[in-house]
């Protein structure tokens, strides 16, 4: 039996908590939570000589406070739950700041192990650790470690293995005389009282006097509080008079900082360079630049659409021609011509019309994950706070914002970096504007049928940048009525600009078009056949026999044609599906759709990438039969007017997001009541403005 | 005076901090307490955001919360 140990893993924002724990997982990664449907804390696991290794990954956090739900979720985590040891990982680099969360983090009376990451940088910038001499006076094992060269990894594990084997040391943590004097008086009384050892004395003592709510729970309901409370009073007492201060928070900030300083005076030396400018500082001269910044960022945004059309299209035509030849060759092998027809025109068919767009895909996240990683998207939300804030949002509203055109899963997740709730409510309503991507297809699709080739990019970047623009317009409505009052404050850190790993974009890349592809495996499959059996069943035989006699009575070939047409339109609309988009045909016939766009709009509720599956499906079985022009964007071309696609278009921008979204939306709106408001506020917002675009695109 | 009156590229001493609850954990969290060095660094277009940098953190702030923080 191998034995498990299991991790805590704690860490400021950007010190490379990720990228370290895919390095010292190596291959042999698991990473949980594939579905990107809760991230609060990922679990990896691996294996390790005779352990198993299971790590938590927490979210990113500068203090042990609840200011924020991450901090929370990870506060929660430490003090709540069952782990071996605390890995905390800080950023050589920002020791200073780091090692606030370090002090904190010893006050706990777990094991814990830290990680020096990113010593490799630390070493550029001739910074200087001991970490030896470091762990000696902390009494904590600090390791040098990098994500990126791999440095220490390997004494990283051992030192795992032994913390987990071995007693839990005390850490030494000293705060100034008057403190430690308080401390001493309180851990007494415990002691006289032979209070339970729940946690050590010291620490016990040490959350009373920095008042943490938890600690007072504990104690305030027992008998020995009477005992405690005059002592503990008379400790705030000397050590606000002592400090100069009435506020315990700053106190403790000042008592963490002195002992950090005197920590980092023995055991860090910087070798000084001359005052210049760092990297970082040039190219922040001319991306933060009043002036300039925004043109810039929008110059990005345009770049990246523009690519992710031009060469995402090069590899289309073959796609789409292996999905032909794949149709054919397995059709020819079926000679049921039900079965042939479900597996050809139903699952191929759907399934081939999804995969044409990874490439796409791709590309939209490589984008994302670079404006991620890199460390541009805390600078776009500095220049962007100004303009949010009069529609009502905040700066950091653009990052969920952003992630939104990836993919509104983890776009209403990462809202959560909104303290307010109002703040937050908006930001939820109005990510669904920005267009994820499994609408892409849709877009590059429509685009590709009703737009000039040179004009694509152009209309593409206009369709996203739309839809934000309608996101802020919408977020301004909702803020002067439903979301009123205060603002949250705007206080973030810029990270430095960091080279983007490839292994890590690479990972990012590829787990999300793993799961594009799971889900065009999976989900789109099966939705893809329940449209192929909505439309082609119930059978009309007496229909079908009808126009077979005439068919075999006309000579000529272009009646023929004609007479086969309407056979399958007429089948087709007797079908299930026809049925049901006949039935929401008089509320799309003002938008100028016919029932099959109907049919489509509504199967992407349940996932975007169906629309097109079902407009393949739809347009495929109902159309003509001439071979020449077989792809669907010729069919749509050909089946629908130009206004009734920019309506289509429109809705696809607006309307409600996928099911899995809008689930996901509800829970962290706090409630279901919420998807229903989405969903009114969506449709009313979708059909006004389909109206107007429609009777626009008419007079053209 | 307060961040916002002050001059661009000067250090300043903070003198206290005019803020309360969560925005007074958030800014300490950050470093900015009584006694520490600042540097004023930036401010967007319209002067509606601030950067400053406390020890190696660069920060960006709102109008509204760089009022709160009394330099000399």
């Amino acid at each position: 039996m191998k034995k498990e140990i299991k991790i805590a893993l704690v860490g400021q924002p950007n010190v490379g908590k990720t990228m370290l724990i895919n390095a010292i997982g190596k291959a042999s990664l698991h990473v949980g939570n594939f579905s990107g449907v809760t991230v609060e804390k990922e679990e990896i696991q691996f294996e390790y000589n005779d352990y198993i290794i299971n790590v938590v990954d927490l979210p990113g956090t500068y203090m042990l406070s609840d200011y924020s739900i991450e901090e929370r979720v990870t506060s929660n985590f430490l003090r709540d739950e069952q782990y071996d040891l605390i890995l905390n990982i800080v950023d050589s680099t920002h020791l200073e700041r780091n090692l606030q969360l370090t002090s904190e983090l010893l006050q706990l009376d777990k094991k814990i192990i830290v990680a020096l990451n990113m010593i490799d940088e630390a070493d550029k910038e001739n910074i200087e650790i001991n970490s030896n001499y470091m762990s000696e006076l902390l009494k904590v094992d600090c390791i040098k470690v990098s994500a990126s060269t791999k440095q220490g990894l390997d004494q990283l594990l051992a030192t795992i293995v032994k913390t987990y084997s071995l007693e839990k040391k005390e850490p030494k943590f000293v705060f100034s005389e008057d403190m430690e004097e308080e401390i001493r008086n309180i851990v007494q009384c415990l002691e006289q009282h032979q209070y339970p050892k729940s946690l050590s004395h010291r620490s016990l003592a040490i959350g009373l006097i920095s008042q943490n709510n938890e600690i007072y729970k504990e104690l305030h309901d027992k008998p020995i509080w009477i005992y405690i409370e005059p002592i503990l009073l008379k400790a705030h007492q000397h050590i606000k008079i002592h400090h100069e201060e009435h506020l315990i928070l700053d106190i403790m900030a000042m008592e963490y900082k002195a002992y950090i300083d005197g920590l980092l005076s023995l055991t860090v030396k910087v070798v000084k360079k001359e005052e210049k400018l760092t990297i970082t500082q040039k190219i922040d001269k001319l991306l933060i630049h009043p002036l300039l910044g925004i043109p810039i960022f929008l110059f990005f945004m345009w770049g990246l659409f523009q690519l992710t059309f031009e060469i995402g299209s090069i590899p289309m035509d073959y796609i789409d021609a292996f999905f032909g030849y794949l149709g054919d060759t397995i059709g020819a092998t079926i000679a049921n011509d039900e079965l042939r027809s479900l597996v050809v025109d139903g699952i191929i068919a759907g399934i081939g019309a999804v995969v044409l767009f990874v490439p796409n895909i791709m590309i939209l996240y490589i984008g994302i994950a670079l404006l991620e990683s890199t460390g541009y998207m805390s600078r776009v939300a500095y220049l962007l706070d100004g303009f949010f804030h009069r529609f009502g949002l905040h700066g950091q509203s653009f990052i969920p914002l952003v992630t939104g055109f990836g993919c509104s899963i983890p776009a209403y997740m990462s809202a959560r970096i909104l303290k307010n709730d109002r703040d937050r409510l908006l930001t939820l309503f109005i990510i669904g504007f920005m267009s994820c991507g499994a609408r892409l297809p849709v877009y590059v699709l429509f685009v590709g049928a009703f737009f000039a080739p040179e004009m694509a990019g152009n209309v593409l970047f206009a369709i996203y940048m739309g839809g934000a623009l309608l996101g802020l317009v919408m977020a301004k409505i909702l803020k002067m009525t439903a979301f009123k009052g205060e603002s949250e404050p705007f206080v973030m850190e810029m990270p430095k600009y960091r080279m983007p790993s490839f292994m890590l974009i690479w990972h990012t890349v590829k787990t999300k078009t793993l799961m594009y592809l799971k889900k065009a495996g999976t989900f789109i499959a099966v939705a893809s056949m329940l449209v192929w059996f909505g439309s082609n069943y119930p059978k009309n035989i007496n229909l079908s026999t009808q126009y077979e006699q005439k068919i075999v009575k006309v000579q000529d070939e272009q009646q023929k044609t004609i007479l086969e047409n309407e056979l399958n339109e007429k089948l087709l609309k007797q079908s299930y599906l026809g049925e049901m988009g006949q039935l929401l045909e008089p509320v799309f016939e003002p938008l100028g759709m016919d029932w099959k766009m109907a049919v489509a709009l509504q199967t992407g509720l349940a996932a975007k990438e169906v629309v097109v599956s079902t407009l393949g499906v739809l347009y495929s079985l109902g159309g003509d039969v001439d071979e020449e022009s077989s792809s669907l964007i010729q069919r749509l071309q050909e089946n629908i007017p130009f206004a009734s696609a920019v309506a289509f278009i429109i809705i696809m921008m607006t309307y409600l997001p996928c099911l899995a979204a809008t689930i996901v939306f509800a829970r962290e709106a706090g409630g279901k009541k919420y998807a229903l408001y989405l969903f009114v506020f969506t449709s009313v917002v979708a059909y006004v403005l389909a109206f107007i675009g429609y009777h626009i695109a008419l007079m053209f | 005076m307060t961040i916002i009156e002050a001059e661009i590229g000067k250090i300043y001493k903070v003198k206290y901090l005019n803020a309360t609850g969560s925005l007074r954990q958030r800014l300490i969290s950050f470093g900015i307490l009584k006694g520490v060095e600042i540097k004023y660094l930036a401010h967007t277009n319209l002067k509606s955001n601030y950067e400053i940098q406390i020890g190696k953190i660069t920060l960006a702030l709102r109008k509204e919360e760089a009022q709160n923080i009394e330099v000399e």
